[in-house]
């Protein structure tokens, strides 16, 4: 083209930084709604994550390839409407006639107050055998567990709970002490290790363990088994087991292929997964309605780009005269929508991860760094960035320089 | 015959169309040698803005041809005229148009930036421009805290930073009180005589016109008179 150059240069990001940093205020009330929507996701699904973790993990505490067995339909401890009880022959059944089963232990319940010189507590008292320990995933933290003679004759010893031991002995050492509950003597020869709560806020260390034929003489007076706990071997499929103790126990109990099963097996996993589940779609619930405010963060960027770029129009048409080219308006409208979003993401980000870190102690779950979520928040507010520059930028490139020069 | 810088051949401007239509250029003929110092005259509606446009390259003709340095430029798309401007054509408007909140300085580097000249070339570049308007000490100041003079000086520095050929002045002084104008012309002047840029520029008064060596009177969208300034 004759002696005219016509070279194209491109020198026009750092304009983009340069004017936001000359409109801090400005700039920061801008991404503030990104701030918030990404602060709002990452923090909701960072928690809800470790609610989901606290709550998978207080149930597996109880044993995770434990299936416990219960009379009637309810999943709610002692027991529903319907069935009877369980006995030591439906026990031994399981423990004989099911491939798979390691450890199955009986229990039978009551409720009662022990007492020991003034000291006195209401509690539970659970007959049963030492398998129990094994399926429950109980350890003994002092002295030990049942002898086989004192299983068989039904002896009064116990193994009790840390709030036990600070009830009643006020942390001295119960091995070897007697106290008594519901009118009987009972002498402690073991002490559970300590577990806490269970994810339904309930004591893990309020019981009081006997051997079964104690408890049923001595405290109920009846052969019943209330529960049945069942220990599986982890190669074993699980749900088959559920399936083969539910056929059996149908037919110990006579009941037709009409009628409902007047028993439950409720599998631990199960349950964890469940609760999990749930508490996981709650997370991402709250983490989509967060992701809304994300995207009302967005409008607001496009709102201020919009009046920015009505502002700046003599600004644009000085830039278009001198020699700006429409791309490269656009280009440096665009890129200051994006560097605002991605810099209103980042913020976002470290709030959330120090909210979320001082906060799950607070409210007792783990803190579970998300990489997933914290990249597609970053990603989704970039994005943002450059769905909603792009039509006030777009608009800026296409003013006429003419007009736009002589715009007041 | 050697082309001239500018040359206009029977340009016309018509705006809208239909019965609203308004013919602003009716056939324009005019030469602008390379170095010359052009005043166009004319009341208002007479077509100089128009043509000032045209000439600017900012707008492109209804009809007749435009050629700058041989090429002819209604013919180039929007973005070959941008970068037309970018290298060969400086502005300077009435309003000034600077930048706010950006000093004089950062002002004069702003065609530098489109034009990709690296951070230290750029900057040495504007403080030359800047002295050449005499306003270094100047540099640093926001453009919004400068007088009014300053301001077109500034504009001015940015207008000449890249080395133009031809600059184009949009009544330059019709912001600026009549002491501050001469001052304005006298620098044009000595622009266009030192560094042998061609200034077209618009104005309504005489005594500015007075600077220029030749007048152009613009009538109704036609070229009514060319003369040689007194």
């Amino acid at each position: 083209m004759n002696n005219v150059s016509l070279r194209r240069d491109r020198h026009v990001l750092f304009l983009a930084i340069r004017q936001i940093y000359r409109h801090r205020t400005r700039s920061l009330l801008t991404v503030l709604g990104v701030v918030i929507g990404v602060f709002s996701v990452i923090t909701m699904v960072t928690l809800g994550n470790g609610a989901t973790e606290a709550v998978r993990a207080s149930i597996s505490a109880l044993g995770s390839d434990l299936l416990t067995i219960r009379p009637g339909q309810s999943a709610g401890p002692g027991g529903g409407s319907g069935g009877g009880p369980f006995d030591l022959a439906d026990v031994e059944a399981i423990r004989g006639q099911i491939g798979g089963v390691v450890v199955v232990a009986g229990q039978a319940q009551t409720a009662g107050v022990a007492v020991r010189n003034a000291q006195s507590w209401s509690t539970t008292i659970t007959g049963t055998t030492n398998e129990f320990f094994r399926a429950q995933r109980l350890t003994i933290g002092a002295g030990r567990e049942f002898t086989h003679e004192e299983e068989e004759a039904g002896k009064r010893v116990c193994i009790i709970g840390a709030t036990i031991v600070a009830n009643l002995f006020q942390n001295t050492d119960p091995i070897g002490q007697v106290f008594r509950v519901r009118g009987i003597s009972c002498e402690v020869v073991g002490v559970l290790e300590e577990r806490g709560q269970n994810g339904f806020g309930g004591d893990l260390d309020d019981t009081i363990i006997m051997p079964l034929k104690a408890v049923q003489r001595q405290l109920t007076g009846n052969h019943d088994i209330g529960a049945i706990a069942v220990g599986v071997d982890p190669t074993f499929n699980s749900a088959a087991i559920q399936a083969a103790i539910v056929a059996l126990l149908r037919e110990r109990r006579n009941l037709d292929p009409t009628q409902d099963d007047d028993f439950s097996v409720l599998d631990a996993k199960q349950i964890a997964d469940t609760i999990s589940g749930t508490v996981g779609i709650l997370t991402l619930l709250v983490g989509a309605v967060a992701g809304i405010s994300l995207l009302v963060g967005g409008i607001g960027i496009m709102n201020i780009m919009l009046v920015s770029v009505t502002e700046r129009t003599r600004e644009i048409g000085t830039r278009l005269a001198i020699g700006a080219l429409g791309d490269e308006v656009l280009l440096q409208f665009l890129v200051e929508a994006v560097v605002l979003s991605c810099l209103g993401g980042l913020v976002g980000m470290v709030i959330a991860l120090i909210i979320c870190i001082t906060a799950a102690p607070l409210i007792g779950v783990p803190f579970l760094f998300d990489a997933q979520i914290n990249f597609l928040s970053f990603f989704f507010s970039a994005a943002i960035g450059i769905g909603f520059g792009y039509f006030p930028a777009r608009r800026a490139a296409g003013l006429n320089p003419i007009e736009a020069l002589r715009y007041d | 015959m050697v082309e001239p810088l500018v040359r206009l051949d029977k340009i016309t401007k018509v705006f809208g169309d239909g019965p609203t239509a308004f013919q602003a250029l009716r056939g324009i003929d005019l030469a602008v040698e390379g170095g010359d110092f052009v005043a166009i005259m004319g009341a208002s509606g007479s077509g100089k803005s128009t043509a000032m446009n045209i000439l600017g390259c900012l707008d492109t003709p209804t009809s007749g041809r435009y050629f700058f340095k041989g090429v002819e430029v209604q013919a180039l798309t929007r973005d070959q005229r941008a970068l037309l401007r970018r290298r060969y054509i400086g502005f300077v408007f009435q309003g000034f148009n600077l930048l706010p909140r950006m000093s004089a300085l950062e002002n004069v580097e702003l065609p530098l930036i489109y034009r990709g000249e690296p951070a230290a070339r750029r900057k040495s570049f504007a403080m030359a421009a800047l002295a050449q308007v005499g306003l270094e000490p100047w540099a640093s100041h926001k453009s919004n805290e400068l007088s009014g003079g300053q301001q077109q000086r500034v504009a001015i520095a940015r207008a000449i930073v890249t080395r133009p050929q031809m600059l184009l002045a949009d009544e330059p002084t019709g912001n600026l009180d009549s002491e501050t104008s001469f001052e304005i012309m006298r620098l044009l002047r000595e622009l266009n005589r030192g560094l042998a840029v061609t200034v077209i520029m618009i104005t309504h008064e005489a005594e500015m016109a007075a600077f220029a060596s030749s007048v152009v009177r613009l009538r109704d969208g036609l070229v009514e008179q060319r003369e040689l300034a007194s």
